[in-house]
């Protein structure tokens, strides 16, 4: 059994981290300055501008803002960095986490209680923090009759195909890791992977929870995969185009939700079932079947299946953005970047720097990101609502409404959206005027 | 394979179309107790209750103890309803040993046993609202129970075991200035009550959920044996604080609730009324209670009963609940029997869940207004 040490002081963490980096430094100073010498004396250094490449001058170069801004702007424009930081996973990692932080808060809210409160001094802000250091510290078990390599890739499968969803997600103009030209039907078959993990993860742990959750996470999913479907069609119809840029393109002047307003109904109501969240959150209904397809699992495993969850969550939230909110599009708010900062460089007491490469991001994208955040932490909260409201659904209750009552719902705005385009309002990509 | 199998035991016979799910102890939708349900895909083909995990022996070690150490440990099967289940045993020793109770102690009796009657409401309340998913029907009523808990504290100094009720009257009399406390609370508490309405009960997806699942009718109602609100939401009114009244309430103004549909609907409605009843019980007792007097007469020290043996019951939250004392001229009790509501309604379980899906088991189970623990006393 692995735990934290019982008598955990963050004082003495933080001397023991010093200590490490005062003992790291005697031991380079000593040992690895000399050995770099040595070897220097025997290797023939470059010229570089008619300069020879010592050590000290690599050092001058690596604090010369004119030299690193450039090689970090490269960066910036590198999948490495789309798909770690910015569009990718980072920055939607720092979203589902915020988005956990402000579920609890806001539930409490609504609950008269008050929520995490302690760790992190104000307001419980480190909590998540805390959570995450419990669950990686926590064993994880594994059930003695479940079939191990499934059981032990599920989780993994899970957060891998939550992230293939958000790399389809645009944040600003240009800002995407993955575009392809039938991006929307990219989504659909990313989305086709979710019961698939479900039902296997729940038939390899070998419990009858889990077989049950399993179950009624495919039949949920199913059933709801498409009214989602046939909900963007009437977008599809009105852009007269699958790929999510162009869509959001599409909205400068006018967001889709003014034409498709019962898909945008539709396809909000099928995203809270897609999450299992909150009326239908049948498959980890807890008082029937413990937490369904969830139950065997524990430690991290569990962790990285909520980190799942999180990205799934805030994926469809931006999908929703994308394809009914205008994406990034809105007033120009973001002050540009200071000009004769570009043109004159910057004073600093008596040098003044002229700095090549500057500013790292163009206004555009910026005030796109800061719209597209906006809209889908909006779109967020009203997701995480009506977990404080509403019970559990019942099965066919949820089934009935997938079938009959969403699908049929879907229809009527494809032939609203029909209709508008051979009325001649609308064309291809916006009013004709 | 085929074993020699002791006489009288059967080996059951296995369709692959059913799966045997065993709910509980370690489930957290049951309780203290286990379910052993066999579906068939979401529907329950059968359901067998199996009670018994936390049997304490409460009527065995009654016989031990005399009749005033067999106060604070009778209150333990259900500690949130613990004026309740005091009530008819102060009745039954008082009758025993011929007691003769002070008019203000009753008045104060009835006020606890409802502000009690409250609190045990809330606490099922906030169960059958976690039961259905609804974590905000949790959360409100844990939270109000503070306010009546807060109450019985400065009555008896304890929050939750109070021990208040005692042959003979009660512990103390009430704090200065209860009355004022009293009866601002309660008026915070009704408006309180209205809010429920509007999140819980009114809520449609609960409506569709609870609405004609698991029904009892009348008939049925009365021949199964039930009690308190199962048998009051099935249409008939039969509430012992109005058909065999006891201490003062046949002073006081209420009417019992009644509904006929007999569904989950129902059983969860008809509680949820009582508060506002009880409310009203305890404003009118209040008004009607002597302001000053004795509230306890003191009782020989270690009392005998003769050869002699009574039989009490009041309504609890869970409806009937009654004490059968038989004594032989000891000062402790030769047989305490507690006749709990809970344990009654627990039979028409396997009746009402049977051929229903697997999702409303929480909604009916729950609202059978069951308590595991006092089942097994």
């Amino acid at each position: 059994m692995s735990t934290i040490a019982p008598q955990f002081r963050l004082s003495r963490f933080i001397g023991s981290l010093f200590d490490i980096i005062f003992w790291v430094i005697l031991i380079f100073s000593l040992v690895g300055l000399p050995i770099v010498f040595i070897i220097l004396f025997y290797i023939k250094m470059p010229l570089v501008n008619n300069q020879m490449l010592t050590p000290y001058l690599a050092m001058t170069w690596m604090a010369d803002p004119s030299r690193t801004l450039p090689i970090i702007k490269s960066f910036i424009h590198t999948t490495l960095f789309h798909v770690m930081a910015f569009p990718g996973f980072g920055f939607a990692a720092l979203l589902a986490a915020a988005t956990i932080f402000v579920e609890r808060k806001f539930l409490a809210k609504i609950q008269l209680r008050v929520g995490p409160l302690y760790c992190g001094k104000i307001e419980g802000i480190l909590q998540l923090m805390g959570d995450g250091l419990k669950l990686i510290s926590k064993e994880i078990i594994i059930p003695a009759k479940a079939d191990k390599p499934i059981f032990w890739v599920g989780p993994l499968l899970f957060v891998g195909t939550a992230g293939a969803f958000v790399s389809l997600i645009p944040v600003a103009r240009g800002w995407v890791v993955a575009n392809p030209t039938v991006g929307l039907l990219a989504v659909f078959a990313t989305i086709g992977f979710f019961p698939i993990i479900s039902v296997l993860t729940a038939w390899a742990a070998n419990n009858k929870w889990t077989f049950i959750g399993g179950l009624r996470a495919l039949h949920q999913m199913i059933a709801f995969e498409i009214p989602l479907i046939l909900s963007l069609l009437s977008v599809v119809i009105l852009t007269g185009t699958l790929n999510l840029s162009q869509i959001a393109e599409s909205q400068q002047h006018y967001w889709w939700i003014v034409f498709a307003p019962i898909s945008a109904i539709v396809f909000f109501i099928c995203i809270i079932a897609e999450l299992e969240r909150i009326p239908f959150d049948l498959p980890e209904a807890e008082s029937e079947i413990v937490a369904g397809w969830l139950t065997e699992f524990s430690g991290m495993m569990y962790g990285l299946i909520q980190l799942g969850t999180y990205l799934k969550l805030y994926a469809f939230a931006g999908l929703f953005t994308v394809l009914f909110l205008g994406g990034w599009n809105g007033p120009m708010v973001w002050p540009p970047f200071p000009a004769d900062i570009v043109t004159n460089g910057i004073t600093i007491g008596p040098v003044t720097a002229k700095i090549a490469g500057l500013p790292l991001f163009d206004q555009d994208m910026l005030n796109g990101t800061l719209w597209f955040v906006i809209k889908t932490v909006g779109v967020i909260l009203l997701i995480l609502l009506p977990r404080g409201v509403f019970p559990r659904i019942r099965i066919d209750m949820l089934l009935h409404t997938g079938w009959y009552k969403l699908i049929g719902l879907a229809f009527i705005n494809i032939f609203i959206a029909l209709g508008l385009l051979y009325a001649g309002v609308l064309g291809p990509g916006g009013l004709i005027q | 394979m085929t074993t020699q199998l002791p006489p009288g035991i059967q080996l059951e016979n296995i369709d692959d179309r059913i799966m045997t799910l065993n709910v509980g102890p370690q489930h957290p939708g049951s309780g203290h107790m286990r379910l052993i349900i066999k579906v068939d895909g979401d529907y329950i083909v059968s359901c067998d209750p199996d009670p018994g995990y936390v049997h304490r022996g409460e009527e065995k070690m009654a016989e031990y103890r005399n009749y005033i150490q067999n106060i604070p440990h009778l209150e333990r099967p259900v500690i949130h309803d613990s004026s309740n289940i005091l009530y008819p045993y102060c009745l039954a020793v008082e009758e025993l040993l011929g007691i003769e109770v002070p008019e203000r102690a009753k008045y104060i009796r009835v006020i606890a046993a409802e502000l009690n009657r409250c609190i045990y409401i809330l606490y099922w309340l906030a169960i059958y609202g976690i039961f259905l998913g609804h974590s905000t029907m949790f959360m409100w009523p844990a939270g109000d129970r503070e306010l009546f808990i807060d109450l019985l504290e400065a009555m008896s100094g304890a929050r939750v075991t109070h021990a208040y009720l005692v042959p003979g009257g009660v512990r103390n009399d009430l704090p200065a200035n209860f009355e004022e406390r009293c009866l601002r609370q309660v008026d915070y508490f009704e408006k309180r009550l209205k809010e429920y309405q509007a999140v819980f009960y009114k809520n449609p997806i609960l409506i569709s959920r609870t609405e004609g699942t698991g029904i009892l009718s009348r008939t049925d109602a009365i021949r199964l044996g039930t009690t308190g609100s199962v048998l009051r939401a099935s249409g008939v009114n039969f509430d012992i604080r109005k058909k065999e009244p006891y201490d003062v309430y046949e002073n006081l103004d209420f009417e019992p609730v009644v509904m006929k549909e007999g569904d989950s609907y129902a059983r969860s409605y008809v509680p949820y009324l009582e508060m506002f009843e009880s409310c009203r019980i305890i404003r009118d007792a209040i008004r009607k209670m002597p302001k000053s007097g004795s509230v306890r007469t003191k009782l020989k020290p270690n009392p005998k009963g003769g050869n002699d043996e009574v039989y009490k019951r009041v309504e609890s939250g869970r409806g009937a609940l009654g004490y059968y004392i038989v004594s032989n001229n000891r000062p402790e009790p030769y047989r305490v029997k507690i006749s709990v509501g809970s344990f009654r309604n627990l039979i028409c379980m396997p009746y009402l869940l049977k051929g229903e899906l697997l999702g409303n088991m929480p909604a009916v189970y729950w609202s059978l207004n069951y308590w595991p623990v006092e089942a097994d006393r």
